[in-house]
């Protein structure tokens, strides 16, 4: 790595003691030795292991749950379904007002995607748990399921989520997050080229080392102790307390090193119904995913879809972008409403552009629900933006960084959600990459700076 | 058929912190009797470093070696709230709370070191050695050691500080979508030079060169870790990953890591990593959030490398050797 410390040097004060310096990090002997202790290693006498019974189906109506022979399989203790759960009908985001509660701690007459938990069994060994899982019947009645966001949006499509009535997240701003700016069409109508294009993504998993799991220890004053690998303590402990109708008091998380989140950790899944299931047997209980469960039940990225229609004239300047944003949400919101609205406010990139219309839908489908993950909202949007230049600049046979030169945003500059711009750094990006990586470019744009002079 | 060369480029902002703001951190700060400091947080160390982050802007701020500050972190029974470590936010929600909190209890060092050398506490400064010394006569000083002796057992004094950031939430206007999403932003720009074999489709990353304006490299050596994994996973993101390979279709889901492609070792590009500092206006020490960031313009850059070597855009990630045969195949046929 280089630092140059040539750029923005006369708005930085270096010479710190400590800040600036590559001080080895504390804990790294402890994870490379192997004694850095995980939620994992906490092993306690009597404790429980926890299994899903999963969904088969991508959207089923559930007829019956027949559990009985699961409780007789030895080493079996207890089986919970949807009953057992205090307030079954949650949404994590509800701690900041975002509503509404849209999905089932256990299904309760439904299902609405492949994977999804509808009864927990606890048994004294892992593979005790698994094998009762296998015999608990359900009896579901298969409904027509919908997985593509297009499919979703059209009117007689099956119903996702009978918590939203409609296969979309109801904004206050209607069926999507709206920015306008300028006018769309008359930047349209000036244009020399118009090029609408459009792009798309498919879910993508964390990845991470560890997968998600938690381990729950009953305390002798009616407290529970939580080890977990969750990325957001008090946001886990907050939602738990609202779905076991638990006062905060009765519980405790203990966190520590995370093998890795990249976003895959803030949903809050395993902790509820562990801490339930520990409350009901008066037992520790463990509940950690499998990697199988961490690919195909834990969120991933949306799948998005975007749309870029961008008005350019032959100079180089973009007059006008209209920018269309889908995110799957699969079967449930989670924190796919909050993804869409940060996509409106990154749209139209970077770029300063006079007339810009955005509409961006947070979407239901019947797959496993999505949620953040690493630059979510953002990252796929880049994508399709960053593609988009690339073919804007070929469009009018301009060099595709020169491009960029002529259309990044500068100190001051009105964004289109309407806040000036500070602190911009992109052109200096860009000089230092076109000297790293001996892309030339003209020397007016060399010598552009984000500055404006008197800003 | 052969082995063709191309390159591209991406540039990008990204927000720091939860978007439209409203996600508060505290940080507590106290002295240990022998001048050692505790920073008391819930923030969760993801494997990124956050707690020797925290430990250098404690330590910045209240004049003391870094190993001088001992991270208490992740526990709900002793650390204050913290909204979580997501959204590009740890460094700098957290930061700005542990540098409140540190201001807090330096003044009070200050002033129970000031009792003791009888001066004004405004007349003092630390050394960053671990001593307070009066400004412009550093012979008269005391160190931090016999400071905090003193304010335990002799005047009765808590050397401690609490700090808290929010940054209020902003409501986006419903017709035109005005609001304050973030109050900084990091940049990037990446160069991709890739090869693609124009038989198998196969995309081979040469070189990657990023550069980063993350606002401030607070520890240089690890901001490094974190811009070169984010850099490969940006790779990753480009070529390799999904859960639904043929979505919208649920079939062919990975459900390990030998169905589920991310590139090993041999599949990495030469990465080169430059970073600039323009620091931002509330940022602790300028710095802003790049954790994020740092894994989003390979995508493009990569996507844009892949059109300028073999002539076809590839608008559906990831841009597997499959979707680049369909797109030869069906270049050749128009």
């Amino acid at each position: 790595m280089e630092l140059r410390k040539d750029y923005f040097a006369d708005v930085r004060k270096d010479g710190l003691h400590e800040i600036g310096q590559g001080r080895p990090r504390l804990d790294s002997p402890g994870h490379v030795t192997g004694k850095t202790p995980y939620f994992a290693d906490r092993n306690f006498p009597g404790m429980l292991h926890l299994k899903m019974v999963r969904s088969p189906h991508h959207h089923a109506r559930i007829r019956s749950i027949d559990t009985s022979e699961a409780e007789k399989h030895p080493g079996v203790v207890r089986v919970l379904t949807a009953k057992d759960v205090p307030h079954n009908v949650y949404t994590i985001l509800i701690l900041i007002q975002i509503g509404p509660e849209d999905e089932t701690v256990l299904a309760d007459g439904k299902v609405r995607w492949k994977g999804e938990a509808v009864v927990a069994v606890l048994a004294e060994t892992e593979r005790a748990a698994q094998e009762a899982a296998a015999k608990v019947k359900v009896d579901y009645e298969v409904l027509p399921a919908v997985f593509d966001m297009e499919e979703a949006l059209k009117p007689g499509a099956p119903l996702v989520n009978e918590y939203h009535g409609q296969n979309y997240y109801l904004y206050d701003s209607g069926e999507c997050r709206k920015v306008r700016f300028g006018d769309v069409e008359a930047g349209f109508a000036q244009a020399d080229h118009i090029l609408e294009q459009s792009y798309q993504s498919s879910p993508i998993e964390h990845a991470p080392t560890e997968t998600t799991g938690c381990v729950v220890a009953p305390e002798g004053n009616d407290r529970f102790t939580c080890y977990t690998n969750t990325q957001a303590m008090f946001f886990t402990l907050d939602n738990t307390s609202i779905i076991l109708q638990m006062p905060g008091s009765k519980l405790h998380f203990v966190g520590g090193t995370v093998g890795g989140g990249f976003g895959g950790k803030v949903d809050v899944i395993v902790e509820p119904i562990a801490i339930l299931a520990a409350k009901l047997t008066g037992r520790p209980v463990c509940f950690i995913y499998s990697r199988e469960e961490e690919m195909q039940i834990s969120s991933p990225r949306a799948a998005e879809k975007v749309i870029i229609k961008d008005g350019v004239m032959k100079d180089g300047r973009i007059v006008a972008r209209k920018v269309t944003g889908y995110t799957d949400a699969g079967a449930y919101s989670r924190h796919s409403p909050y993804g869409a609205q940060k996509g409106a406010a990154h749209y139209p990139g970077p770029y300063t552009i006079p007339n810009v219309w955005i509409d961006t839908y947070c979407v239901y489908t019947n797959r496993t629900p999505s949620s953040a993950m690493r630059g979510f909202g953002v990252t796929i949007g880049d994508f399709a933006l960053e593609v988009q230049m690339d073919k804007l600049a070929r469009l009018i046979g301009m060099d595709p960084l020169e491009f960029r030169f002529i259309n990044a945003y500068r100190d001051g500059d009105m964004k289109a959600h309407r806040q000036p711009t500070e602190g911009a750094a992109l052109i200096e990006c860009m000089q230092e990459a076109s000297r790293a990586a001996n892309w030339p470019v003209a020397e007016k744009y060399m010598a552009m700076s984000s500055y404006r002079k008197g800003a | 058929m052969a082995i063709r060369r191309g390159r591209g480029v991406a540039a990008i902002n990204y927000p720091t912190g939860m978007n439209l703001g409203g996600d508060p951190t505290q940080a507590l700060v106290h002295s240990t009797p022998t001048g050692n400091f505790m920073v008391t947080l819930s923030s969760v160390d993801l494997g990124q470093g956050m707690k020797q982050i925290m430990a250098q802007i404690c330590a910045e701020t209240i004049g003391v070696p870094t190993d001088r500050v001992v991270i208490d972190t992740a526990d709900t029974d002793t650390g204050p709230h913290c909204m979580g470590t997501f959204a590009s936010r740890g460094t700098h929600r957290a930061g700005n709370a542990v540098i409140q909190a540190a201001k807090e209890a330096r003044q009070v060092m200050l002033e129970v070191a000031a009792e003791e050398l009888e001066v004004n506490a405004s007349d003092l400064e630390t050394d960053g050695q671990g001593n307070i010394q009066v400004k412009g006569a550093p012979q008269r000083s005391i160190s931090i050691f016999d400071v905090a002796l003193s304010a335990h057992f002799k005047r009765g004094r808590s050397i401690s500080g609490r700090g808290m950031f929010l940054i209020p939430r902003s409501y986006p206007e419903k017709e035109t979508g005005a609001m304050k999403p973030s109050t900084c932003y990091a940049h990037a720009c990446t160069v991709a030079e890739v090869e693609v074999d124009d038989e198998t489709g196969e995309v081979t990353v040469l070189t990657v060169k990023n550069v980063f304006e993350i606002g401030r490299a607070l520890n240089p050596k690890m901001v490094e870790q974190q811009l070169v994994g984010g850099s490969w996973m940006g790779i990753s993101h480009a070529l390799y990953e999904t859960t639904e390979p043929y979505y919208p279709s649920r079939d062919h889901a990975g459900t390990d890591f030998n169905q589920y492609l991310m590139p090993g070792p041999g599949d990495l590009a030469e990465t080169e990593i430059i970073v600039l500092e323009r620091p931002s206006a509330d940022g602790p020490f300028g710095a802003k959030g790049p954790g994020e960031m740092c894994a989003n313009p390979q995508i493009p850059a990569v996507a844009n490398a892949v059109f300028d070597a073999v002539g076809v855009r590839i608008d559906t990630l990831p841009i597997t050797p499959e979707r680049i045969l369909r797109a030869l195949k069906a270049q050749a046929a128009s």
